[in-house]
């Protein structure tokens, strides 16, 4: 394989576990932000956190998965977005820690419960709000200098950032909604559906404000083909879910929710190939994007990494689906 | 402060925070895989029983490892990331590997370990057991095959305009000091989780609780440990050779030993003065390192002097980790050799001192595996890869001051709460003990 095709499979990679991770730890963390107004009692709680149990400590290495292939594959880019977004990066971290915890003590009935809830919360909610942000900011630019962040902490918090943080936090609670409405019963189940109701409908206006705002904050150029696909599979897919046939089954609304969040991350890679960090001011010498071709390792390093994830991927997908098929169907709920 | 020093002190303290869990995961896992085997050879109830509630204690411990884990994954680009953009090439594909080969198999099997008894069949729970402890093993070899390339980098060039090339990857994964240090690693993780496990067992047997369980827990990672604990004095000078042939200075700063000598000395004890360039208190064994190192007491060895000062690691703390460590790891299979006798002669569930001692000396296995890697961390400074890169020049440059003294002071916090919680929640698992394999809640999940 020629470099600069190793380079682009391996920004596909990246893009690809980012992708599962939205998708799988997505309904995780959505539980997670929804928890108060959707568990409701403590019984309630206890039968979402069930549901959660047995999958969510596989779904989290997905992150792992793209942050280390990302380090693999483009160190340059790892180096200036961790270190350049510090202190954002560590709140995540923590958040994804506090998360955790609360998740095993809730459940163990250790320590006051309260405490449990508003970290599980904090920490569900905190992740995709971040992470999004900083998505926003390599899309939108940021202030680069020799290759490294040329900003401060503020800087990461402009409005294009904030809406694609404030987008991830809606994608997951619709997830989340459509995960719990899939895997519990009675009352709990149409908790999940009225809010995964009330969610799908306030995507479409979140979505055209981002758009408007994508419109203005990224050169229309960079908007090709992908993006536009990726626009429109979006927009087909939340439309399914409001046919009845689809919205009928809370199966197909979950695959239909999945299905969008693969879509938003085709547009967010389209609107970023072949950069993967932005500059504000790319026509200055010094302030270069960081892109696949300028950021890469050398070529033998990409060769395994593609190696390791074309290898690795279809074996971690199937035997993820063997242990989905071992806890599949309904849970039931606990006092 | 130098942000440089904030950020080693972040990262010493993220991963030794760290490092007790995955370590401990592997002896747990283990322990786990024999009662999990003992269960489906010979179908008693009692090893079902005593890897339930193993398994308990290993999803505290799994939850743990991930907390504090995730730190680790961002932290080579937060805090080093001059380090990644050098050698990030090298490193990431390991780390990437790690986490697509080995940490998947791990984390998504563990769900079926923990929750999922009752859904699979026999065999297909114990090939669920066994592909989490090979998942965990696994997952130690991918961070020691990076890890061992800072200790001992191979496989590389460096280009004129200074940067890192590598040139064979297949040298640069299988480095040197990569089986010898992933023998140790795993041995050491083995005996803390085995020692974890008798130390309970004993505890048990002491109280009068739950008796036939508390045999099965001590009886088998007794034997475990008893094979370890012997073999690692072994393992252990294994790596030191090693580590005198790639790293003299580190061999020299774990020794002590400041002149270039012939017949050197086996240190026994001193304290390091590092401004005067001696060793107080110096207590040797003459001519054995020498002998030990090349079979030949007329072997000379480099000592601290033979390096200019600014290659030199931290002398004092090199030194007393590592005596530490080697003084744990003796006491250790002297132990294990007295519980054999006490077993031969049919008294070791008679000899209750003896099992007193095996509860209180428990925290013992777990210091010497951190400081252990204490020991060989900082025996490798002042370079963060090995006579390449040092440590002052990997640092992030772009960080302000504020932000890492932010993160330090909240991720110590985060530390202390979390183990706090872990501790609590590990006594309470204990107090309350192993449940009745027939018990409706049964599981080894929290549920």
């Amino acid at each position: 394989m020629s470099l600069d095709l190793l380079q682009s499979a391996c920004f596909v990679f990246v893009g690809l576990f980012f992708a599962a991770y939205t998708v799988l730890d997505g309904f995780d963390l959505g539980i997670g932000i929804l928890f108060p107004f959707l568990g409701r009692t403590p019984m309630g709680k206890r039968t979402l956190l069930k549901a959660l149990a047995p999958v969510w400590d596989g779904n989290e290495v997905w992150l792992l998965a793209g942050v280390t292939v990302l380090l693999g594959a483009f160190p340059a880019v790892y180096a200036t977005v961790f270190s350049g977004f510090y202190l954002a990066v560590i709140l995540t971290i923590v958040a994804l820690m506090m998360r955790a915890v609360s998740f095993e003590f809730w459940s163990t009935e250790e320590g006051p419960r309260r405490l449990w809830d508003m970290l599980f919360t904090a920490g569900s909610l905190i992740p995709p709000l971040l992470l999004g942000i900083a998505l926003g900011n390599v899309i939108e630019g940021v202030p680069l200098y020799l290759k490294e962040y040329n900003g401060t902490l503020l800087t990461l918090f402009r409005p294009y950032p904030v809406m694609v943080g404030i987008l991830g936090v809606l994608v997951v609670s619709i997830q989340g909604a459509s995960y719990a409405a899939m895997k519990t019963t009675g009352e709990l189940q149409e908790r999940a559906r009225r809010l995964r109701g009330k969610l799908l409908l306030v995507f479409p206006i979140a979505l055209t404000v981002l758009a408007v705002l994508t419109y203005a904050a990224v050169p229309v150029h960079l908007g090709g083909i992908v993006a536009w696909a990726g626009i429109a599979l979006a927009v087909a897919a939340w439309v399914s879910m409001m046919v009845p046939r689809v919205a009928s089954s809370d199966r197909l609304v979950f695959l239909a929710s999945s299905a969008t969040i693969g879509s938003l991350w085709l547009v967010a890679g389209g609107l970023l190939f072949p950069d993967l960090v932005r500059a504000t001011t790319p026509e200055i010498p010094e302030h270069i994007p960081l892109t696949v071709y300028n950021s890469s390792s050398p070529e033998g390093t990409l060769l395994f990494v593609v190696a390791v994830a074309a290898i690795g991927l279809p074996i971690v997908v199937i035997y993820t689906f063997f242990v989905y098929r071992v806890f599949k169907g309904k849970v039931t709920p606990i006092a | 402060m130098d942000t440089v020093i904030l950020s080693r002190v972040q990262f010493g303290l993220s991963v030794g925070a760290h490092y007790i869990f995955p370590t401990v995961t592997l002896g747990l896992t283990l322990m786990i895989m024999i009662f999990e085997t003992m269960y489906l050879r010979k179908g008693k109830e009692v090893f079902k029983e005593t890897s339930i509630f193993l398994i308990r204690i290993l999803a505290l411990v799994f939850v743990m490892g991930v907390a504090t884990g995730l730190v680790l994954s961002v932290t080579i680009g937060t805090n080093w990331s001059s380090f990644s953009r050098l050698v990030g090439h090298v490193f990431g594909p390991a780390l990437a590997a790690e986490a697509i080969f080995a940490f998947f198999l791990e984390s998504v099997f563990l769900g079926i370990l923990l929750f999922g008894r009752s859904r699979v069949s026999k065999r297909m729970y114990w090939v669920s057991a066994l592909l989490v402890t090979v998942g965990a093993h696994l997952s130690g070899l991918w961070i020691l095959i990076a890890n061992s390339w800072m200790q001992t980098p191979a496989g590389y060039v460096l280009a004129p305009d200074g940067t890192i090339v590598i040139v064979d990857f297949m040298a640069a994964i299988f480095n040197p000091s990569l089986g010898i240090r992933f023998l140790h690693t795993m041995m050491g993780g083995w005996i803390g989780g085995a020692f974890l496990v008798a130390a309970i067992g004993a505890y048990y047997h002491l109280k009068g609780r739950h008796i036939e369980v508390s045999h099965t827990l001590v009886k088998y990672s007794m034997m475990v440990l008893l094979v370890t604990c012997l073999a690692m004095p072994l393992v252990g000078h294994l790596q030191s050779v090693q580590v005198a042939n790639t790293q003299p200075a580190k061999l020299a700063a774990f020794e002590g030993l400041w002149d270039t000598q012939s017949n050197a000395p086996l240190s026994l004890f001193g304290i390091p003065n590092e401004g005067e360039g001696y060793t107080g208190l110096y207590l040797g064994a003459p001519g054995m390192l020498s002998f030990l190192v090349y079979f030949d007491f007329n072997a000379p060895i480099l000592g601290l002097n033979a390096f200019p000062a600014r290659d030199r690691p931290p002398v004092f703390l090199s030194f007393t980790t590592y005596h530490t460590m080697v003084g744990i790891g003796m006491m250790m299979a002297g132990f294990l050799l007295l519980g054999a006798f006490l077993a031969w002669r049919k008294k070791f569930w008679t000899t209750r001192w003896y099992l007193k001692l095996l509860v209180l000396i428990m925290p013992l296995p777990f210091v010497s595996n951190e400081i252990g890697w204490v020991a060989a961390e900082v025996g490798r400074q002042p370079w963060i890869v090995y006579g390449v890169l040092r440590t002052e020049n990997a640092a992030s440059t772009v960080v302000p001051d504020w932000q890492i003294m932010t993160s330090l002071v909240l991720l110590a916090a985060v530390y202390g709460f979390l183990y706090l919680l872990f501790l609590t929640r590990l006594r309470k698992i204990v107090l309350e003990g192993p449940k009745r394999a027939d018990a409706p809640s049964a599981e080894g999940g929290a549920y």
